[in-house]
């Protein structure tokens, strides 16, 4: 039984391998999109004598639901990346420690949505539609100005969007329609885009790589539900170097909608001290200037430079689509089961 | 003395398991399940759709049964070719077949989308050919699309599975049955399917429980219009976070894997033939008819299409790299170049998360390789007792298959309450991940060893028994010998599940551990040519890395032709 004793052997590794300490870490909650720059990370940690450790969790949904779940033991210090569309979620469960930091001073009051300040806002980007330059240019193709010239014949079969049941984006664009057209409308309108030859998938990945013409995908469709940040990208991230983006956004009035993203100390975190240290490094002008190019949205800190090719390539909307966040919290599952109902059978 | 001893170890063998389902699988269950009744007390169970439910049900089946006969369909023909011929370039195509089963299903549907897609090659070749204005394929988000992508996927199954019996099947019963002056239809119908019905139910199972759970396929190439089960479960776990909901979805689920497996292995049972295994050496033939050579040729063209296509496009993706014409124009020209696998290396952005891909092929290695060989020796341990007809170790004989029909979802979401909540617990994560993936690849280990065990004849035991050979002497020179083969075919299948499990993995990564498909998932993250070639580099070395792999399983299967053991036992018999 030779493998037995090595299967044992194993286990007792494990257990050994447990009981180990590291020293003072910090621990940092976020999604699978949060990323930062090895030295700016670097130098939080050198001014504490901390490690810090981050705990991918998912897309931004089930990284708040995990945390919800770990409720009162918390996995982590920090929770970074709630956004709006779940908010109120986070802030009904009550995971967040209130925590005024002096950099709030530094960030515009619309984007400060919890007066409380258990969640402080760290950055913002808008969903909004990428259309596809160039075939918008061969065929002189007028661009949509609204969501309602989105129903135009000329437009049909053009757009693909995301299940707001499966994808942030999605959710997102599902809200801005209810922003432009009411709880009463919203639902007629998306009878209308269907009508017009709407492609709907479940991910951004899909969406974006597959159906859209304008990636590298080279898909069907030349307008899709993204990032207004994601032109910057496809130049940042370009397979030769490109002077112009080959995508750009709509950004019609109430055709964006903005998400802002959070950052809060979790409750029953046992290094409160260093938990607040570190969500005002989030909010100080080093972590912020490093989030466009890492992220690919906005800084919230208003001292924050931008990099060159986000003034370039990005255009913002004059007017994002705006929902109260408690509307959000008491009508969003309905809203999206609704929306399946209609668009899915 | 020796009676006694006899029995403990094989208490033992039937222990360890059980223990290690009770502990890593039972217990995250009832985990779940728990939380999942507590939350239902205080908020009652909302968003209970019966329509939706009904129709997911109803889908689930539906889609299942038809990938999983289309696929026998296929691999049926194909697993007669494997295991009757001598043919050039059969084992690539049987290392070929296996592939798709570690690949991550974003890479599919990207290498599917530039085969198939709307300005997929094969769509440009079709229009350039007809003039045609408008693209002639259109799969994306079509039941058919689900059906294809399924194929694709398990064909290997149906193929290894069937083709090891049909080789050990004995021919001389055909022969005979000939001599009688049977006609070819009824030695088929009589003697060949009889045969093979075991190890097509075998087949048959562990491919309809694949398609019955599926999810990444049927949620990026089926679109938002099908709904399984298990996406369902999954919109209600991550998004709404509607856990009563989501377990009871998940144990309907389970009831129905439950019933269907417990009905096949009772039908396997039954229809097991013994027979004497033979060696392979005289099984395969060089095709010496026209007839046969026109068949065989046919079968590997349409494998190479429906396998082969998807993967040489990916590999294509991977090393096509737009360039600027230098006369001025606007114009795009393909190159070819191998600046994505280069740029892999590279960090620009600095990022904290960067790993080398080295690195990621590494943890993604050693995550397998310790989840396949947990998996084998658990597996065989069980194997060995599964003649006794005592009551228990049927019971999990049979309780063993429950995680290839569980929700990943919850299973995930099930070890993470479990273990992953505790003070320090990110730090049990990396030795979690393979125990998980080890869970899922039992049945299939189960599965493959049991049959051939099962049809070893027992006066071939009696006979060593009576000679004098201890237990532990019948196994090691009468049941492994014959067995060994099913045994390493099960380790390439545990393998292959390690590196493509992705559902219950995402609960449990550090980011500085990453397995390959989740760096692959960091790359298509963003958008960009860059990142998407990158994205398509890392699958290509995935697949080099595991084509390698399986040639030398391969080689080592065939080897076990000339092994001592077998070839004495032949004489033998």
């Amino acid at each position: 039984m030779k493998i037995t004793k090595i299967f044992l052997t194993l286990l007792i590794l494990v257990l050994l391998c447990a009981c180990q300490k590291t020293p003072s870490t910090l621990t940092v909650m976020t999604h699978d999109s949060f990323a930062a720059s090895e030295d700016v990370v670097a130098e939080f940690e050198q001014q504490y004598h901390v490690k810090v450790n981050f705990l991918l969790s998912g897309d931004a949904g089930s990284t708040l639901n995990r945390a919800i779940l770990a409720k009162g033991a918390p996995l982590a210090d920090v929770l970074f990346g709630v956004d709006n569309t779940f908010l109120s979620r986070a802030l009904s469960e009550e995971i967040y420690e209130p925590y005024v930091s002096p950099l709030l001073d530094q960030i515009p009051s619309e984007l400060q949505l919890d007066p409380q300040a258990r969640a402080l806002p760290v950055d913002y980007g808008d969903v909004c539609i990428n259309y596809d330059k160039a075939y918008f240019e061969q065929d002189d193709l007028p661009l949509p100005a609204s969501l309602e010239d989105l129903t135009l014949p000329q437009y049909a079969d053009l757009l693909v969007v995301e299940n707001p049941a499966t994808s942030s984006p999605g959710l997102a664009f599902l809200l801005a329609t209810i922003a432009e057209y009411g709880e009463t409308d919203y639902l007629a309108y998306w009878q209308r885009l269907q009508n017009n030859g709407l492609v709907i998938v479940n991910d951004w990945e899909t969406a974006y790589y597959t159906n859209f013409s304008g990636s590298s995908g080279q898909g069907a469709q030349p307008m899709v539900v993204s990032y207004g940040t994601s032109p910057a990208a496809e130049v940042i991230f370009a397979e030769q170097e490109l002077e112009e983006a080959p995508t750009a956004s709509l950004v019609g009035d109430n055709m964006c909608f903005r998400q802002i993203e959070f950052v809060g100390i979790l409750k029953g975190s046992r290094q409160a001290e260093l938990a607040r240290a570190f969500v005002d490094f989030m909010l100080g002008k080093t972590f912020q200037e490093d989030i466009p190019l890492n992220m690919f949205v906005f800084p919230a800190n208003r001292q924050a430079q931008l990099p060159q090719e986000f003034i370039d390539h990005i255009q913002e909307p004059d007017q994002p689509a705006e929902l109260p966040l408690e509307t959000i919290e008491t009508n969003r599952d309905r809203w999206i089961e609704e929306w399946r109902q209609l668009m899915l059978k | 003395m020796l009676r006694r001893k006899t029995t403990l170890v094989q208490t033992a063998l039937w222990l360890l398991p059980l223990a290690f389902l009770l502990v890593f699988y039972f217990y995250p269950l009832g985990t779940i399940i728990k939380v999942s009744i507590d939350r239902w007390l205080q908020e009652g169970l909302g968003g209970w759709n019966t329509e939706i439910i009904q129709r997911a049900i109803g889908f689930t089946f539906y889609q299942a049964g038809l990938s999983t006969l289309l696929t026998l369909l296929l691999g049926i023909p194909a697993a007669w070719l494997f295991s009757h011929f001598r043919f050039k370039g059969k084992q690539f195509l049987r290392v070929a077949v296996t592939l798709p089963f570690i690949l991550p299903t974003v890479v599919v549907a990207a290498g599917f989308n530039a085969l198939v897609g709307q300005s997929g090659w094969l769509n440009l070749i079709l229009m350039k050919l007809f003039d045609l204005s408008h693209p002639p394929i259109a799969i994306q988000n079509s039941l058919l699309a689900i059906l294809l992508a399924h194929v694709f996927y398990n064909i290997s199954i149906v193929i290894r599975v069937i083709s090891s019996a049909w080789e050990q099947a004995d021919v001389r019963l055909e022969n005979a049955a000939r001599t009688l002056g049977a006609k070819p239809a009824r030695v088929l119908w009589e003697i060949t399917i009889p045969l093979l019905l075991p190890s097509i139910l075998a087949a048959f199972l562990l491919v309809f429980l694949f398609d019955f759970t599926s999810f990444g396929v049927i949620l990026m190439m089926g679109g938002p219009r099908f709904t399984t089960l298990e996406v369902e479960i999954y919109i209600q776990t991550m998004h709404f976070l509607n856990l009563p909901l989501a377990s009871l979805l998940a144990l309907i689920q389970l009831g129905f894997s439950m019933l269907i497996t417990s009905a096949i292995i009772r039908m396997g049972r039954m229809v097991i033939v013994p027979i004497v295994p033979k060696a392979r050496e005289d099984s395969f033939k060089k095709p010496n008819k026209f007839s046969e050579k026109m068949i065989i040729f046919s079968i590997s063209t349409i494998l190479c299409c429906v396998l082969l296509m998807p993967l040489l496009a990916l590999i294509a993706q991977s090393l096509l790299v737009q360039e600027m014409v230098p006369d001025g124009s606007n114009d795009f020209r393909w190159q070819i170049s191998l600046s994505f696998f280069r740029q892999l290396f590279n960090n620009p952005r600095q990022s904290i998360f960067y790993v080398p891909p080295v690195q990621a092929l590494r943890n993604s290695l050693l995550y397998a390789l310790s989840a396949s060989c947990l998996s084998v020796t658990l597996g065989l341990m069980l194997a060995g007792v599964s003649r006794t007809n005592h009551f228990f170790r049927k019971m999990l004989n049979w309780l063993v298959m429950l995680p290839l029909g569980t929700s990943a979802v919850t299973f995930g979401l099930g070890l993470f309450l479990a273990f992953g909540l505790q003070a320090g617990a990110p730090q049990w994560y990396p030795f979690l991940i393979p125990l998980a993936h080890a869970l899922i690849g039992l049945p299939f280990v189960l599965r493959l060893v049991e049959p051939a065990l099962l049809a070893i004849p027992r006066n071939l035991h009696w006979a060593a028994q009576t000679l004098g050979a201890a237990p532990r002497k019948v196994w090691r020179h009468i049941d492994l010998p014959i067995i060994w083969r099913a045994a390493l075919t099960a380790l390439v299948y545990a393998f292959a599940i390690s590196l493509g499990e992705f559902g219950a993995t995402s609960f449990l990564t550090r980011p500085d551990i990453p397995t390959l498909p989740i760096a692959i998932y960091r790359y298509l993250n963003l958008p960009g040519g860059a990142n998407y070639g990158q994205a398509m580099a890392m699958a290509v070395i995935l697949l080099i890395v595991c084509a390698a792999g399986l040639m030398v399983v391969d080689c080592l299967q065939n080897y076990q032709v000339d092994h001592p053991n077998t070839q004495e036992m032949n004489d033998n018999a």
